[in-house]
């Protein structure tokens, strides 16, 4: 698998694709800046958020859910449910990038869905490597830039409901989850998930309808197999 | 208790990440486990999406957030980029509200 030279031309190409799908990931930081100071986080948590959880869904489920009165613990539920694709993508890649001890420790802060998307395909571990570095890290910078100006600009602009910021969290959701829609059962699930949430909402805490349909996709992976075309990671914006 | 849950859930996440590049592949490459892993996504966000468009706290209403989401619809069918679909949305909302 390991090939030990890059193509010069092959480097500048991925290192470029890269630093493009990572400027267009990382202003993303600014909506969700904005969002979670909507939502009642200060500046200093939303800016640890991006730091630490570095992971875009679970971070706008974290503040979505506390924005919509759930408890803290059932949108940190939410966050790490989502966050375990993560770990499926680091399944994939950990044979590629081949890296071990304290370079494993690091590189995994940076497995999200758009450094594994640039990285898998990469035929050799030196390519993957650029093409997952490059990503990872211009995302994690620009992401955490993003955060802070998109937090301090929410701050200034007081009441989030005055500029729809409110709407704006169905939005971004829908915008992550858009893509997979191509593929009929995911869009079965979807539509079971929402009407599941939706129908519990009147009769649980907060926070609770969006763990419980966690169960859907259970039930749904049980019954209905075969392959999903639309598999994360995707980059298609 | 928010940062409790901001420091918690971050850590966790982390570690969910040097999970995958740390254990065998074999141990979840089951294709079941791997079905239902690919699924939570889909469901978990398609969830928020309900709750956050139409909950408002334990009633179920229309207003100006669902008229957002519908621009969020059309921006997403017209190929949007990801910043224009939320803030488009937003401001969808915010004119609904004025008017």
């Amino acid at each position: 698998m390991s090939d030990p030279v890059l193509d010069p031309r092959e480097r500048s190409g991925i290192i470029r694709d890269g630093l493009g799908v990572g400027i267009a990931t990382g202003t993303y930081g600014i909506s969700f800046g904005a969002v979670a100071v909507g939502a009642g986080l200060s500046v200093a948590q939303t800016c640890a958020l991006s730091l630490l959880m570095f992971t875009g869904a679970s971070q706008f489920a974290l503040v979505g859910v506390l924005a919509a009165g759930g408890t803290p613990l059932s949108g940190a539920l939410t966050a790490l449910l989502l966050g375990t694709r993560n770990t499926l993508y680091g399944l994939r890649l950990a044979p590629l990038l081949n890296w071990t001890g304290a370079r494993r420790v690091a590189a995994a802060h940076l497995v999200i869905d758009e450094s594994t998307a640039m990285s898998v395909t990469r035929p050799s571990t030196p390519a993957a490597r650029v093409g997952f570095l490059t990503t990872g890290l211009t995302i994690f910078v620009l992401w955490n830039v993003a955060t802070l100006v998109g937090a301090l600009g929410g701050r200034a602009l007081g009441d989030p409901r005055t500029y729809g910021l409110d709407a704006a969290v169905g939005a971004a959701f829908l915008a992550l989850l858009w893509p997979r829609l191509r593929d009929r059962r995911n869009r079965a699930t979807a539509l079971v998930a929402a009407a599941v949430a939706l129908g519990l909402v009147p009769f649980t805490a907060a926070g609770v309808p969006v763990l419980a349909s966690a169960g859907v996709a259970l039930l749904i992976g049980l019954l209905w197999p075969g392959q999903d075309e639309t598999e994360w990671p995707e980059v298609e914006r | 208790m928010i940062w409790w849950a901001v420091l918690s859930a971050g850590v966790a996440c982390y570690l969910l990440k040097l999970a995958g590049l740390s254990v065998p592949t074999r141990v979840l490459e089951h294709p079941l486990v791997e079905r239902i892993a690919d699924l939570i996504p889909v469901a978990l966000l398609a969830a928020l999406v309900a709750v956050q468009v139409f909950a408002s706290g334990s009633a179920l209403v229309v207003d100006a957030r669902a008229i957002g989401l519908g621009a969020a619809v059309l921006l997403l069918l017209a190929r949007a980029p990801f910043l224009l679909v939320v803030f488009g949305a937003a401001l969808v909302a915010a004119v609904v509200r004025l008017v």
